[in-house]
């Protein structure tokens, strides 16, 4: 008990050490910003742990700031990412990708042939070594030392000598064994020819001419060596442009504003097929969500009619398509409609003769997605509709029997008003998790199949969430940025759902299907 | 309604079965078939419900052993179904039991405080449930790619980070938490504060006690809630050892490798205790009007 809470303050504590150790890296990390946030949010936890005044946000904290952490934080980098180029393209950022140009090295594909001599043991040992170029001409370096191993390397450099014929050599050449074992050491070595020409180490018995390619001038301005034309970098961009203007590789994470939404609403190649599946996404969720509840409310009925016998045993077979994981039953359905090994073709080809393109037709595609998220979705609906008719006063009914009213009519006239509306922010949720149902879709079609007529790579069946999930993660370009664009524009779909829930029905409580 | 049937009243009766039994059947089938694929020698469809050969090949593959066939041939398991169930085990069981300490506390602070910000912060986070996490998924990649840099086993492709990434899903179990303290009355809790208890214990000791049922529910809900997750895990996680079930699973059903019967065994040695756990959990899974349930 005493234990419990002082281990509490102890994890506190531990908490904010380890923010201000971050805070540390960000500074040297040169984020002055993020670091500023980190400090404040140590602080924070430094108060809440002495104030009395704030003991209620002492308990809150735990789950408040989880789900900060894990839901906006996420959230907001969303919205900070799609306004930037961030994509496979532009991963790294300036001063990493302005690294990656000054390690770039030019060669004219010379080589010659390596083997080193050693003198002395240990850290006292002295090596030399021993070159023949293509040309059959030998080569003998000054004497160097290397650092020792584990030690960082310095990248010594040291000068070649032709070697006159008859010259001693000194010590024995190494075996490969010890090369390998000074491998790293060896990386780092540069060695000089007369004529200025730098040489390195391109395998464990040969070095190759590798001059710098890349010499810095100022933070925005390189310049090649090669012929001496001056290298920019292209901010907007996002590119370090030559001195034709041709973009090298790679390319750099930049604020490029608004371009992101602009080619999603201004480029038709891209808006296009976007408004395609914008459409089918939100007639996919009002179509589940329909379908879904209607059959759910069906068998809640029938379910609830005490003449039936085995209410039980039908209850929880109905209910089982929802106990069953969806990664587990959407590939079985994936499994049992694919074309040419499929259960369903096989007896579809038995009894009629024909063969359906489950995944190669738009339409019959789109029909199995909604028949299989149907199967997936009615028994939650079952289940709460279920709940919702308990509360009906059974003395409705009766009155209804009593006026001569049958069943439709107790359905229009008494159910479906009274559970109206403690069903419609669970609708409007559903509406939501189908607009976002990404998993169905990454499991069943993968938004097969695709439309031959788009630039960019998207299908029939997918849904916005899908269509993100292709353009971050699958098909080529893996543009980021992009994605999280798209997903803002959702972000604010769902708001509008959010506020429609809260406002209208009251913020029920609950918000999930 | 106790009355007496009428004669169309019990028509009504059977064609209701009728329809009901239809429907179960159809709902139904697909399972059935799973059992039956899974028993069923080779890899390709054909052959009737109730298979003619029984074969455990498949089973064997799953369970991690090869198969020999009589021509001596050796077939390797072609993924390590063990492993991937042992990986979900832990990131489930981890992302759980955080879910469960993280909850309690605010829970507690929600149902038997009063300060300024309360029904602000519960309105928020009943809000921030809709937004599901497959909106950010780029977001928390970057976020996990970046945070690997500082703090290796926090980076991509490790069981830490994907549990941690579903703690996220607290906000829903503090409802859930929530409601269940408000049903239990606070005398106790107001006697022990008379005797000299501080808030802390009486807390520990008096409220969390009673509220034991739900700390259970709230976990296996977080636990089963971890195990089916397939879009978060499936973009921090890629080396085969270390994918978890839902991610790996997806493995199985490629036009080129289409390894159907292998997965329908994997499907059933996985998906039978969960879906027993999900009939048991049932009440809660749709206690939609106290919290809303956990899949999406």
């Amino acid at each position: 008990m005493r234990a419990l809470a002082l281990g509490l303050h102890v994890l506190n504590l531990a908490a904010v050490a380890g923010l201000l150790f971050l805070c540390q890296q960000l500074l040297r990390a040169h984020d002055a910003l993020a670091a500023m946030a980190v400090l404040g949010v140590a602080g924070l936890l430094v108060l809440l742990q002495f104030s009395k005044r704030l003991q209620a946000w002492r308990y809150v904290m735990p789950g408040v700031s989880a789900v900060l952490v894990f839901i906006v934080l996420p959230m907001a980098f969303t919205l900070g990412i799609a306004f930037t180029n961030y994509s496979s393209a532009h991963l790294l950022s300036f001063e990493r990708a302005t690294d990656a140009l000054l390690q770039r090295t030019d060669s004219e594909g010379l080589g010659m042939d390596l083997s080193l001599l050693r003198e002395g043991e240990g850290a006292a040992a002295r090596y030399q070594a021993r070159l023949r170029d293509d040309d059959g001409k030998d080569w003998l370096s000054a004497r160097f030392t290397l650092p020792a191993p584990g030690a960082p390397a310095t990248g010594t450099t040291v000068m070649l000598g032709a070697l006159e014929d008859g010259q001693p050599l000194p010590g024995e050449p190494l075996p490969p064994r010890a090369l390998v074992e000074l491998l790293p050491q060896l990386r780092t070595l540069v060695l000089r020819t007369p004529d200025d020409r730098p040489w390195r180490l391109s395998s464990l018995h040969r070095i190759t001419d590798q001059a710098q390619r890349y010499a810095p001038i100022d933070a925005d301005r390189l310049r090649d060596l090669r012929d001496g034309s001056i290298v920019t970098a292209d901010h907007a961009a996002g590119v370090w442009r030559d001195a034709a203007g041709q973009a090298l590789e790679p390319g750099f994470r930049t604020t490029v504003g608004f371009a992101n939404y602009a080619r999603i609403f201004g480029d038709s190649s891209f808006f296009e097929p976007f408004v395609r599946v914008f459409v089918w996404t939100v007639s996919f969720a009002s179509l589940n969500t329909l379908l879904t509840f209607a059959l759910g409310l069906f068998f809640a009925v029938a379910l609830s009619w005490p003449a039936l016998n085995g209410r039980g045993a039908y209850r929880v077979a109905l209910f089982l398509p929802y106990a069953v994981p969806a990664f587990i039953s959407i590939p079985v359905f994936r499994g049992l409609f694919n074309e040419n090994l499929g259960e369903i073709n096989l007896v579809l080809d038995l009894l009629f003769g024909v063969r359906p393109g489950w995944f190669s037709d738009a339409t019959l595609a789109r029909a199995m997605v909604l028949t299989v998220n149907t199967w997936l979705g009615y028994p939650y609906m079952m289940i709460l509709a279920m709940g919702l008719l308990k509360a009906i006063p059974e003395d409705l009914y009766e009155a209804s029997a009593l006026a001569g009213a049958g069943p439709v009519t107790n359905l229009l006239r008494i159910t479906l008003p009274l559970i109206a509306r403690p069903m419609a922010p669970l609708l409007v949720a559903s509406f939501a998790a189908n607009f976002n149902n990404l998993t169905l879709i990454a499991l069943l079609t993968e938004g097969a199949p695709d439309y031959l007529d788009t630039q960019v790579p998207v299908g029939a069946t997918d849904l916005l969430a899908s269509y993100t999930y292709r353009i971050a993660f699958n098909d080529g370009g893996q543009n980021y940025a992009l994605a999280c664009a798209i997903s803002s524009i959702v972000f604010v779909i769902v708001a509008l759902l959010a506020y429609v829930n809260l406002r209208c029905f009251g913020g029920a409580k609950a918000t999930r299907r | 309604m106790a009355m007496v049937m009428t004669s169309s009243q019990r028509w009504r009766v059977w064609a209701l079965h009728a329809v009901l039994i239809a429907f179960v059947v159809l709902s139904l089938l697909p399972l059935l078939m799973i059992v039956s694929i899974s028993l069923r020698p080779g890899n390709f469809a054909g052959g009737s419900l109730i298979p003619k050969a029984i074969s455990f090949e498949h089973w064997r593959l799953a369970l991690g052993l090869p198969v020999v066939d009589a021509q001596g041939q050796v077939t390797p398991p072609p993924f390590p179904v063990l492993q991937w169930i042992f990986n979900s085990l832990k990131v489930a069981l981890v992302s759980a039991a955080a879910c469960l300490a993280l909850s309690v506390t605010s829970a507690y602070a929600f149902a038997r405080m009063r300060f300024r910000g309360r029904d602000g912060t519960l309105t928020a986070m009943l809000l921030l449930q809709m937004f599901p996490s497959v909106l950010a998924l780029v977001a928390i990649y970057a976020i996990f790619d970046r945070l690997g840099d500082w703090v290796p086993w926090l980076g991509l492709n490790s069981h830490w980070s994907l549990a941690l990434a579903y703690t996220g899903a607290v906000a829903q179990h503090i409802w859930l938490v929530k409601g269940y303290f408000e049903s239990i009355p606070p005398d106790l809790e107001e006697a022990a504060a008379v005797d000299g208890a501080s808030r802390w214990q009486s807390f520990v000791l008096v409220l969390l006690p009673l509220a034991k049922p739900v700390l259970a529910v709230v976990f296996v809900l977080a636990f089963l809630g971890a195990m089916i997750e397939y879009p978060v895990a499936s973009v921090l996680l890629h080396d085969e050892q270390q994918l978890t079930l839902a991610v790996g699973s997806r493995l199985f059903l490629f036009n080129q490798r289409y390894l159907w019967g292998d997965f329908a065994a994997t499907a059933l040695l996985a998906g039978l205790p969960l879906t027993l756990m999900f009939l048991l959990m049932q009440r809660w899974l749709v206690a939609g009007l106290t919290a809303g349930g956990v899949k999406s």
